[in-house]
């Protein structure tokens, strides 16, 4: 096989300029995601069962189904439905841009939930005893000692899941979105260059997960700089 | 100071606590004046822990009636936050909040229980870790700084509540021996200054010097409780005779 690198070399600037809506999905995603998980984390930890359970239902129907499925049902599936049509998130949900925000979303949330429970639960007890000992409220616990804690803990899973989500966002290119795995599958289809176009593709997306997880790497350094035994 | 032994600062009443079907706490009375110092000894899994925890309500006991400084311990928050206000506790784990600087650490409670002002909070935190020896540890960090020093930090955290009674669970069993002495002579200092204080501890020395009574636990039930002198030299239980020739010999 001889490998083409003037198709490369073109194919690289056509792919970046889907870089920004890849962003985009990654950014908005990864933000209404992250305040879902913390709505689905609160409702999981209230101790109200009828908070508790309508949560770890979604969590478990999100976090057991591919995301594909859940994007192809949101897209495909929604507008079946006359009252969404009718429904005032119709214009979100009649563009594909919406739909990927949405299931992207709804699927990093539940993700993202269970990560930070799993932060909550490592803070040490004795902690909570103290606190509890010096007069703090349950709330005032919860936000002036769990939460720094917690953040830290869920810091390095949560950032595998920004990588996971990043990933992700590949597949808005399934329901007509030009991002940048839309745009390399548009150019494979003109030049029946699979190889050249998606090892460069793969390319781009691994130095995108290099600046996340660096990114990742300083703010949990940052957030646990007083582990450090030395000033 | 002169001991008022009219006037009771904890009363336990026939305290009983279980874990599952496990008895921690049997038939519990013990009832503490303002200003004494109670040293609580007594082998693992005795329940000594367990009672102190019930004192400041970090254990639920299960039934008899705990009273702390005229307020009884209920289900109700409010008793339990009153009570909490007038009880320091210093743990065998020191559990600073190793987020916080030191000082942040001491200044916390004050901040947001009793809404002091952030000035006079730094203020009554800077007083109380001058007082622990430790006013130049201030802005570092807990995990910056030996376990004594952690532990008299902790020490210095709750006094910053203004407690009547200061709770101490096992507060040198997590120390290296060259640090208890600095921890025990914080705490020596505060006994002296009259106030109420109730030790879990197996350091006899301390508990000679300083304790007005010596309460003994085995399984979950108090066996004996006397003046140092008498509890040392005379013990009346056999258990207590026991116990006290295993941590006296070496």
């Amino acid at each position: 096989m001889i490998v083409d690198f003037s198709l490369i070399i073109d194919s690289i600037p056509k792919m970046l300029t889907g870089l920004s809506l890849t962003l985009q999905l990654l950014f908005v995603s990864a933000f209404l995601g992250t305040i879902l998980a913390i709505i689905l984390l609160l409702m999981r930890i209230s101790g109200r069962w009828y908070l508790q359970w309508p949560a770890v239902v979604y969590i478990y129907i999100f976090r057991g189904t591919p995301i594909l499925v859940q994007i192809f049902i949101i897209y495909h599936g929604l507008p079946q439905f006359e009252f969404i049509r009718t429904s005032i998130f119709w214009p979100i949900l009649r563009e594909p841009y919406g739909c990927a925000i949405l299931a992207l979303s709804l699927n990093t949330g539940a993700y993202v939930s269970e990560i930070l429970r799993g932060g909550i639960l490592g803070v040490p007890r004795g902690l909570h005893e103290a606190g509890s000992a010096l007069g703090l409220s349950v709330r005032q616990r919860f936000i002036y000692i769990t939460t720094p804690i917690a953040v830290r803990l869920a810091i390095p899973a949560y950032s595998n899941d920004i990588v996971s989500l990043m990933k992700a966002t590949a597949l808005a290119s399934t329901i007509t979105l030009l991002d940048m795995m839309g745009i390399a599958r548009t150019i494979v289809a003109d030049t029946f260059a699979p190889y050249e176009v998606f090892i460069s593709l793969a390319v781009i997306y691994m130095i995108l997960t290099l600046i996340i997880q660096k990114s990742f790497g300083w703010f949990e350094r940052y957030m646990s700089r007083y582990l450090k035994k030395e000033a | 100071m002169t001991i008022n032994e009219g006037q009771p600062i904890i009363v336990l009443e026939n305290v009983a606590k279980f874990f599952g079907k496990f008895q921690a706490l049997k038939n519990i009375n013990l009832t503490v004046a303002k200003g004494e110092k109670v040293v609580v000894c007594g082998p693992s899994g005795s329940g000594k822990s367990t009672m102190i925890r019930c004192i400041n309500r970090l254990e639920e006991h299960n039934s008899g009636r705990i009273i702390v400084n005229g307020n009884e311990l209920t289900e109700s928050e409010k008793d339990i936050d009153a009570v909490r206000r007038e009880v320091g506790m210093v743990f065998q784990s020191f559990n600073l909040f190793p987020h916080l600087k030191v000082v942040d650490n001491l200044m916390l409670a004050p901040r947001l229980v009793r809404n002091t002002p952030k000035p006079e909070a730094r203020e009554i935190a800077m007083k109380f870790l001058t007082r622990v020896r430790i006013a130049d540890q201030a802005d570092k960090y807990p995990a910056q700084l030996s376990g004594g020093q952690q532990q008299r930090v902790a020490i210095a955290r709750a006094l910053c509540m203004n407690p009547e009674i200061m709770l101490f669970d096992e507060p040198t069993s997590a120390l290296d021996p060259e640090m208890i002495s600095e921890v025990l002579d914080v705490m020596t200092d505060l006994a002296e200054e009259g106030m109420t204080m109730i030790v879990v501890t197996h350091e006899m020395g301390f508990a000679r010097s300083v304790a007005d009574k010596v309460v003994f636990m085995d399984q979950g039930e108090i066996v004996e409780m006397n003046p140092p002198v008498e509890f040392f030299e005379s013990p009346k239980s056999e258990r207590t005779r026991l116990f006290l020739s295993q941590i006296l010999t070496h």
